[in-house]
């Protein structure tokens, strides 16, 4: 028997899925989520082997949902119109249902499923996030996880960030937290024109500069209005400099 | 404000080699009716750098003031005004500097008048070139501006097109309206008849037509009464018209953005219910629109919560009104209010 849980915030759109869900016997639904808060929970707490999934959704969207789960499970989208997320699942083997779906389609798509259950990984998934976070609308903030809490960074309270072995580091007001994503992700993500990669291992929110000093031979050191220290490499002091319009 | 026209090089170099032919011109003048050259040199020097002065005066005084059709008699006076104030000080200066002149002082009485014309019909040729110039640029800048107003409005059209469908809506709507038919199906007809209506609504309409509050918000409570099948419990709506706000008019479809607006920015920003108010009044003969969501802020700054929706309200209440000021919005604690003015005609 395979588990399943639904996502999505309108109830009416949950139970069509239930009900198409009637007619597949080796699925069991076991929990159904109004938003992502609950559908993280659920996840935990009966590891399904599926879930169908809605993206826009109150607070965290269905892809920053699935961010914050360490191994996600197989994720069937339903989506009403968001054309840069259709784009995601056409690069990647994920299947989604589009809004209003019937129940053939419905049965295909459980169909595919259950044909490529072994090879529906979760690399597939990870990759499609790497996809969809770079779309224009999720560049504004950064859901973290920190402990059992889901905490949402909009980006221009970012200090910097700094990576920390295979973690990301972000500095805020509220302390820091760790992101499992590499440098050259939020290189890409986030807004080239407030975001610079000061040095390898640092991104600097320009804003927060107060000043910058120079600092041993070719090397110069970013002053933050916080007073944190921030390395500036020789690339990293051109790419600065022509960001502040030096 | 217009840029002079010594900005435009041009126009500089026209306008110095003129005044050096005129200043060379008064002195050969002189000096052809016998005077002494250093004589002839100075009267032109004396002469000519103050009427100079008051030609970029005048000049300057046009760039921030342009006269309009009616003032031009105004100008003609000044002018005059200005020529004999030139006039007795270049005659007050040249008797002091050029007294040791022979028979000079009788010869410059002799001439005020001929002086008097030549300063007169040079001051009044700069100033006639400058209104041309200024009353052109103004000319030039209203032209732009009408290209741009045409440009946007193309632009809100093709907008108002893919807007007018709504896809993001009518497809959850018919999502909705799927579901309802396996459980409700009376509803489901319901909805249908809603979203028909609604959508006639949004195609019949123009733009461009004004219409009564009470006719709009009717308009809007079939939007309303769809998103709130789709969202249930978590949204609803608190409606406040006052009386003699009913039959105000306002520009169609201005209000349900708006709506969608803060609909979006509640439902989406919040994970409980959600709140919307709308409420009406009248204020020194205009109608005030308060629409107010909740939000939370802290995490997403009001700023961005605006979005694509408001800023073509906003647009759109410029191209009719020519005003920045009939949409505010305000983000106080934890609710995000946007007021809109509208100015009755």
């Amino acid at each position: 028997m395979n588990k399943v849980i639904i996502i999505d915030d309108e109830i009416l759109a949950r139970s069509i899925v239930k009900e198409y869900l009637q007619k597949q016997p080796q699925l069991e639904l076991v929990a159904e989520c109004g938003d992502g808060f609950e559908g993280i929970k659920a996840i935990q707490q009966y590891q399904p082997d599926l879930i169908f999934l809605d993206i826009q959704m109150p607070k965290i969207n269905g892809f920053e949902m699935l961010e914050l789960i360490e191994q996600p499970p197989a994720v069937i989208f339903t989506t009403a119109f968001d054309e840069y997320a259709i784009k995601a699942f056409e690069a990647h083997a994920i299947d989604y249902l589009l809004k209003p779906f019937n129940q053939e389609r419905f049965t295909k798509a459980i169909a595919k499923w259950l044909e490529q259950k072994t090879t529906f990984t979760e690399t597939a998934t990870q990759e499609l996030l790497e996809t969809a976070s770079q779309s224009p609308s999720q560049s504004n903030r950064i859901v973290v996880k920190n402990g059992s809490k889901i905490k949402i960074i909009p980006v221009h309270d970012i200090f910097y960030l700094e990576a920390a072995d295979d973690y990301v580091k972000i500095h805020t007001p509220e302390g820091h937290f760790l992101k499992n994503k590499t440098m050259n992700h939020f290189e890409q993500v986030l807004d080239g024109q407030q975001f610079v990669r000061s040095h390898r291992s640092y991104i600097v929110n320009v804003q927060q500069i107060t000043r910058i000093d120079p600092y041993e031979k070719d090397n110069h050191i970013a002053i933050l209005r916080t007073g944190a220290k921030v390395p500036v490499s020789r690339g990293g002091y051109g790419k600065l400099k022509s960001v502040l319009g030096l | 404000m217009p840029a002079s026209p010594f900005s435009a090089r041009r126009f500089l170099i026209t306008f110095s080699i003129a005044w050096l032919v005129l200043m060379a011109d008064h002195a050969i003048l002189l000096y052809w009716f016998d005077f002494p050259l250093k004589a002839a040199i100075v009267d032109s020097i004396i002469s000519n750098i103050p009427l100079l002065g008051v030609c970029l005066l005048v000049m300057n005084t046009i760039r921030y003031y342009l006269p309009g059709r009616e003032q031009y008699m105004n100008i003609l006076i000044m002018c005059i005004v200005l020529t004999i104030l030139w006039l007795l000080f270049t005659k007050w200066l040249l008797e002091l500097s050029l007294n040791s002149f022979g028979d000079y002082e009788e010869f410059l009485h002799r001439s005020l008048i001929i002086r008097f014309s030549i300063g007169f019909l040079v001051l009044g040729i700069v100033t006639m070139m400058g209104i041309n110039w200024f009353t052109w640029q103004e000319q030039q800048k209203n032209e732009e501006r009408k290209t741009d107003a045409e440009k946007l409005a193309k632009e809100a059209e093709l907008f108002k097109l893919r807007q007018q469908l709504q896809p993001h809506f009518l497809f959850n709507s018919l999502n909705s309206i799927n579901a309802l038919i396996g459980i409700r199906p009376e509803e489901a007809r319901k909805m249908v008849q809603q979203l028909s209506d609604f959508l006639r609504g949004t195609i019949k309409k123009e733009e461009t037509q004004w219409v009564n509050l009470l006719e709009e918000i009717q308009y809007l409570q079939l939007y309303l009464d769809i998103e709130k099948v789709r969202f249930g419990n978590r949204l609803a709506t608190v409606i406040e018209i006052e009386e003699a706000t009913q039959q105000m008019k306002l520009p169609a479809l201005l209000l349900q953005p708006i709506v969608e607006n803060a609909i979006k920015f509640g439902l989406y920003d919040t994970t409980g219910e959600t709140i919307i108010r709308l409420e009406t009044r009248k204020q020194e003969g205009e109608l005030i629109i308060k629409v107010s969501n909740p939000f939370d802020p802290e995490t997403s700054s009001p700023k961005q919560g605006t979005g694509f929706g408001l800023k073509s309200v906003q647009r759109r209440l410029y191209l009719l009104f020519a005003r920045h000021d009939l949409l505010v919005t305000e983000a106080k604690e934890n609710i995000f209010t946007t007021v809109v003015k509208i100015p009755q005609l």
